[in-house]
């Protein structure tokens, strides 16, 4: 009897101990990216969804903590999902309160990268589980996976370079599934006659949005009205 | 033969209802840009009220390429019955006035005459086409500036870049010319078998509604004549603005989805010309005139 409960007790108290360890390495990666007051970064964007036919375009992001952000593409139009709408490191670790569940090790591409799960504490919260896969050397997010009520499923790897520094990523690939997501209809009196084949690629299919920032300009000090046409 | 086109085009441009299409054609793209200018941002949100609820589109929608798509989509089913006006009374105005066997007392082969007569509405139908293009592309630039074009397709959407978008509008101008030369062969083909001009204008758009209605509608039965009606061809103009990919859906710029589609219309719609005008010449070259 006094073994189980000794075990019992070893169990649950480091159970609470990794739940600790995940708690503090978020905050160690929150704390990094808490140094970046506000980014500008010049980038490419590819939307690579199957019903979407657009151009490579160059676009120009601006970020301002907690969770300012905005995307513009140099006098285009461009066409971002919805509800994981902000692509930008920031909006990954959420900013209220969460609980953070240590859930193992991964291997993303060639890095070691300790798996977490955040909850959030609050029951109406949009997002409903984020799971982070951390690089424990370079305090980074390797890969995150967030389930939304809103939006579905959505998935974002980030690459690293020279601004690894400060937890900025050089690409960033946002995942989502298309089936989820309506097709237009026609409205505009359009009536191409598309073959089945092509209809069928366009559907069941991971669409992607792919950034690859040239530069960044960090802690520049943005101003307000940036954000307020957004 | 010169010299008779330009009597010819002399006697369009002296006729009033000449300018009342030119007149009709302002009118409308001026309520169509008019009403995009006031409630465009509603019309778009009506537009994308499906894809905005899982995209977010961040640009300017609303710029003079799309208003001039708009203003083309909805103008080249209405522009036929315009162009239907002047070809359509070619013979038959002529046989009305009792001024056909006088034209015919001329030195010039019947043939000669004929074909001045159709170059004159080919004419008349390509300034038309001009003036759509001044008003509904330039003024609508000046009006509502520039952007990239986005396109909503039944199953699909387009975004063609800004810097993409001109050459496109060239080529579907062209190809618009090509669609409404064919209803001005087809009006003049049924002008040679009436002695008024009512008759040939209705019987005109008449086979344009029929033909359009049978383009239109999915039924197999009617799918195996569609290929052969000139109805599914004049909309091939929209093949301009839709562009290839490569394997990373990445847009490859200058392209054409399908150009064999545009070279098949192409192809179809000018043995259309060809059938209406010599089938017209050759009718006309053994009747005799009485009228």
């Amino acid at each position: 009897m006094y073994k189980f409960f000794l075990l019992v007790f070893v169990l649950i108290s480091s159970s609470i101990n990794a739940q600790e360890q995940a708690m503090q390495l978020v905050q160690k990666v929150k704390a990094k990216l808490d140094a970046v007051n506000d980014y500008t970064a010049e980038g490419k964007m590819r939307t690579d969804v199957a019903f979407i036919k657009a151009p490579v375009g160059k676009v120009k992001v601006y970020y301002k903590k907690p969770n300012k952000f905005r995307l513009e593409r140099n006098g285009g139009i461009s066409i971002l999902p919805k509800g994981g709408i902000s692509i930008n490191i920031g909006s990954m670790i959420l900013v209220n309160g969460y609980m953070a569940l240590d859930a193992g090790t991964a291997i993303i591409g060639n890095t070691n990268t300790h798996v977490i799960k955040l909850l959030p504490n609050t029951e109406n919260s949009d997002i409903i589980l984020s799971t982070l896969y951390i690089d424990e050397s370079n305090l980074v997010i390797r890969k995150s996976v967030t389930t939304t009520r809103e939006s579905g499923t959505y998935e974002m790897e980030m690459y690293y370079g020279k601004f690894i520094s400060y937890g900025l990523p050089d690409k960033v690939i946002f995942s989502f599934n298309t089936k989820d997501y309506k097709l237009p209809k026609g409205i505009t009196l359009e009536l191409d006659d598309i073959d089945q084949a092509t209809k069928e690629k366009m559907k069941g299919k991971k669409g992607k949005v792919e950034i690859i920032y040239t530069n960044y300009t960090i802690n520049s000090g943005l101003a307000e009205s940036i954000f307020k046409n957004n | 033969m010169w010299k008779h086109l330009e009597i010819e085009l002399y006697k369009i441009f002296h006729r009033p209802r000449t300018y009342l299409a030119f007149a009709a054609i302002t009118a409308l793209i001026g309520v169509i840009q008019l009403g995009l200018k006031v409630d465009g941002k509603e019309y778009t949100e009506f537009v994308m009220a499906d894809f905005a609820g899982s995209f977010s589109v961040d640009g300017k929608i609303l710029n003079g390429y799309f208003i001039c798509y708009v203003i083309l989509q909805l103008l080249l089913v209405h522009v036929p019955l315009l162009i239907a006006l002047i070809a359509a009374d070619m013979i038959s105005g002529e046989a009305n006035m009792g001024t056909l066997r006088l034209l015919l007392t001329k030195p010039q082969s019947r043939s000669e005459i004929l074909l001045a007569k159709f170059l004159a509405s080919v004419i008349y139908t390509l300034l038309l086409l001009i003036w759509i293009a001044i008003l509904g592309l330039l003024v609508s630039l000046a009006i509502f500036g520039t952007d990239d074009l986005f396109i909503m397709k039944s199953s699909y959407v387009v975004v063609v870049k800004s810097s993409d978008v001109f050459w496109r509008y060239c080529g579907a101008f062209c190809f618009a010319a090509l669609a409404m030369t064919t209803v001005a062969a087809l009006g003049f083909f049924l002008s040679f078998f009436a002695e008024n001009s009512i008759g040939p204008i209705v019987a005109t758009m008449s086979v344009i509604i029929v033909c359009t209605i049978l383009s239109t509608m999915n039924i197999p039965l009617f799918n195996l004549i569609k290929p052969y009606l000139f109805t599914s061809h004049m909309v091939t103009w929209k093949e301009f603005f839709d562009f290839k990919v490569n394997d990373a859906n990445e847009a490859i710029i200058g392209s054409i989805q399908y150009p064999e589609k545009i070279i098949r219309s192409a192809i179809v719609l000018v043995l259309h010309i060809i059938i209406f005008v010599v089938g017209g010449i050759w009718y006309f070259r053994k009747k005799d005139v009485l009228s």
